[in-house]
């Protein structure tokens, strides 16, 4: 086996798309969150079940209503064709956009009950110390919520990492621009090249565990018990 | 004299709180009442955690809920502090950094008290560096009151601070809430159902039944009012005397007090000679002599006084309040049967004999 004849370029990919998905799903997903901890509208269940639906949704069939949206005549891909010029679907941001929906409730959901088990308490405390909504939030809440956030960090980026049916889809199989790791692995299978699928299927698993392992280890040490 | 006033209008499912308020904040103002009488649900109005439709509520000139002009100042925009019942101390942040968080959020023109006068008073300098859940109940309860002085609030109220602790520590928190009364001059409005804990601090006593106020007024015409019976624990009617301390009898374990000249003996307290004290004197420990003053009995403390008015003798009890004035009101619960063997009636000279042994403090509820 020659080293130097392995692609990294599908490992690189991968983490790129799973960070930038984690970072935009943390902004996104943290007032839907909040605002699901906190409310008491009726339309909190259907949301509720909305944010879950990537749960039991084959992949296959998020791809494909993801496909034909971020497509030239997509209800997401027709406008943005029009404003920038080119389409969504088969782009890397095309895929960041499918990812995002895809692991939306492994990070909605580990947050918002770490918003739930802080509670209306030590927020009503913050603000009758002279703190703002929006201070009491950041100084109080959110550290309070610290293990919420982190394990919603990494299952958003695991879950990503390991996604193969919607990229399939939405993203089909450019190297470079869309050609993920899990895609890569299945190419390599097809073209019988076991050789390069062990090592990159070993070096995933890897790569896997030790993210776990950190932050699981991170997690324990962390002087915080919120319950 | 700076008021409090407060007018409210909230209805929730199966509760509605109804209540217009004025009470002087000098001497701290007690709310009692029993359970689900709307007593937390008025505080969370005052602190503005909860915004009553309709409403209205200031202290002094300030305005800081005026439903009629549409006027609602946030909780962080009041000068209010809070103590709540579960305390909410903030887990993260060391016992220092608790204290820091509304000093650091008060504008330094609005400051009154400095840290370490706050750390100081409340006797909590030797656990600032270390974390909430390492302190005792008493500690922590210490380090919310102080957390919430250091805004400077206008207006302090605390949610039955005691409830969750254990009664030999109540005795330890109560004199340190009394002295930011006394010496810091904060208003305080304190929640409590049990009206052992406010007979020591309050000024004002409101008395609040189903989302109501039932009585509003000082505290010692209220506890000795005979229609507020009901309202009332029964066991904890009767005259709250404000005395002041005249001598120790350290041989007989006796404190002497005098009030408009009268003396009473007490159980020893550890209080210099001019200090205030409240004596608290139960009705039931109250017993009457008619026909001149009793020479010969155990009793230390007798008071001459009138017959001002007898309780409603109906009923099966075999009890009856009696109100005296002996220059201040004092009640004697005795039985029906003594009113009819002694011939009691209103404008009768009497006696009231009350035993030393039975004016100690208790925070027993």
């Amino acid at each position: 086996m020659d080293w130097s004849q392995l692609d990294l370029g599908p490992l690189w990919l991968t983490l790129k798309l799973a960070g930038v998905t984690v970072l935009v799903l943390l902004l996104a997903g943290t007032p839907i969150a909040w605002w699901l901890a906190h409310t008491r509208s009726r339309v909190k269940t259907v949301v509720e079940a909305s944010v879950a639906l990537p749960l039991v949704l084959p992949p296959t069939v998020l791809g494909f209503y993801l496909l034909v949206a971020l497509g030239p005549y997509g209800v997401i891909g027709g406008p943005w064709a029009s404003l920038t010029g080119s389409a969504l679907a088969f782009t890397f941001t095309g895929l960041v956009i499918a990812s995002c929906l895809y692991s939306l409730p492994f990070v909605v959901q580990p947050l918002q009950g770490a918003f739930e088990a802080v509670g209306a308490g030590p927020l009503e405390a913050a603000w009758s110390l002279r703190a703002s909504k929006w201070d009491a939030f950041v100084t109080v809440a959110s550290p309070l919520a610290l293990r919420g956030y982190l394990t919603a960090m990494v299952l958003g980026f695991a879950h990503t990492l390991g996604e193969f049916g919607v990229v399939l889809m939405v993203g089909g199989n450019i190297p470079g621009k869309t050609k993920v790791i899990s895609i890569a692995i299945f190419d390599q299978v097809e073209s019988l090249e076991y050789e390069e699928a062990r090592i990159l299927s070993a070096g995933l698993l890897l790569f896997s565990f030790v993210v776990l392992l950190l932050v699981y280890t991170v997690n324990r040490r962390l002087p915080l018990h919120v319950s | 004299m700076t008021m409090l006033r407060a007018q409210f209008e909230v209805t929730y499912p199966g509760f509605r709180l109804d209540v217009d308020i004025e009470a002087p904040t000098e001497g701290a103002i007690a709310v009692f009442g029993h359970s689900g009488c709307g007593k937390t649900t008025l505080l969370r109005c005052l602190a503005g955690l909860c915004r009553a439709p309709r409403g209205s509520m200031g202290i002094g000139g300030e305005v800081w809920q005026d439903e009629s002009r549409n006027l609602f100042l946030p909780v962080h925009r009041r000068a209010v502090g809070y103590v709540f019942q579960d305390l909410r101390l903030f887990a993260h942040l060391s016992v220092r950094s608790n204290l820091e968080y509304g000093l650091s959020r008060t504008p330094p023109g609005e400051r009154r008290f400095d840290f370490a006068q706050v750390v100081d008073l409340l006797g909590i300098g030797h656990v600032l560096d270390r974390r909430p859940s390492r302190l005792s109940g008493g500690e922590q309860q210490r380090v919310a009151i102080g957390r919430a002085v250091l805004t400077s609030p206008r207006l302090l109220l605390f949610d039955e601070p005691l409830s969750s602790l254990d009664w030999r520590v109540r005795g330890e928190i109560l004199p340190f809430i009394q002295r930011l009364d006394a010496v810091l001059r904060i208003p305080i409005v304190y929640v409590s159902h049990a009206l052992g804990e406010v007979l020591q601090l309050a000024k004002t006593l409101i008395v609040m039944r189903e989302g109501r106020v039932q009585a509003v007024g000082p505290i010692n015409e209220l506890l000795a009012r005979l229609d507020l019976r009901g309202a009332i624990e029964p066991e904890r009617l009767g005259a709250l005397i404000d005395a002041r301390v005249a001598g120790h009898e350290p041989e007989f374990g006796l404190t002497r007090v005098e009030f408009g000249g009268r003396p009473l003996y007490v159980p020893y307290r550890p209080r210099s000679v001019g200090d205030p004290l409240r004596v608290h004197i139960l009705a039931k420990d109250v017993s009457l002599v008619t026909g001149g003053p009793p020479l010969q009995t155990s009793v230390l403390n007798i008071l001459e006084g009138r017959i001002e008015s007898i309780g409603d003798a109906e009923g099966e009890e075999p009890s009856v309040d009696v109100r005296l004035d002996v220059g201040c009101p004092l009640l004697a619960s005795i039985t029906k049967k003594s009113v009819s063997k002694l011939g009691l009636r209103v404008g009768q000279k009497v006696y009231a004999q009350i035993k030393a042994l039975a004016l100690s403090e208790d925070l027993r509820t």
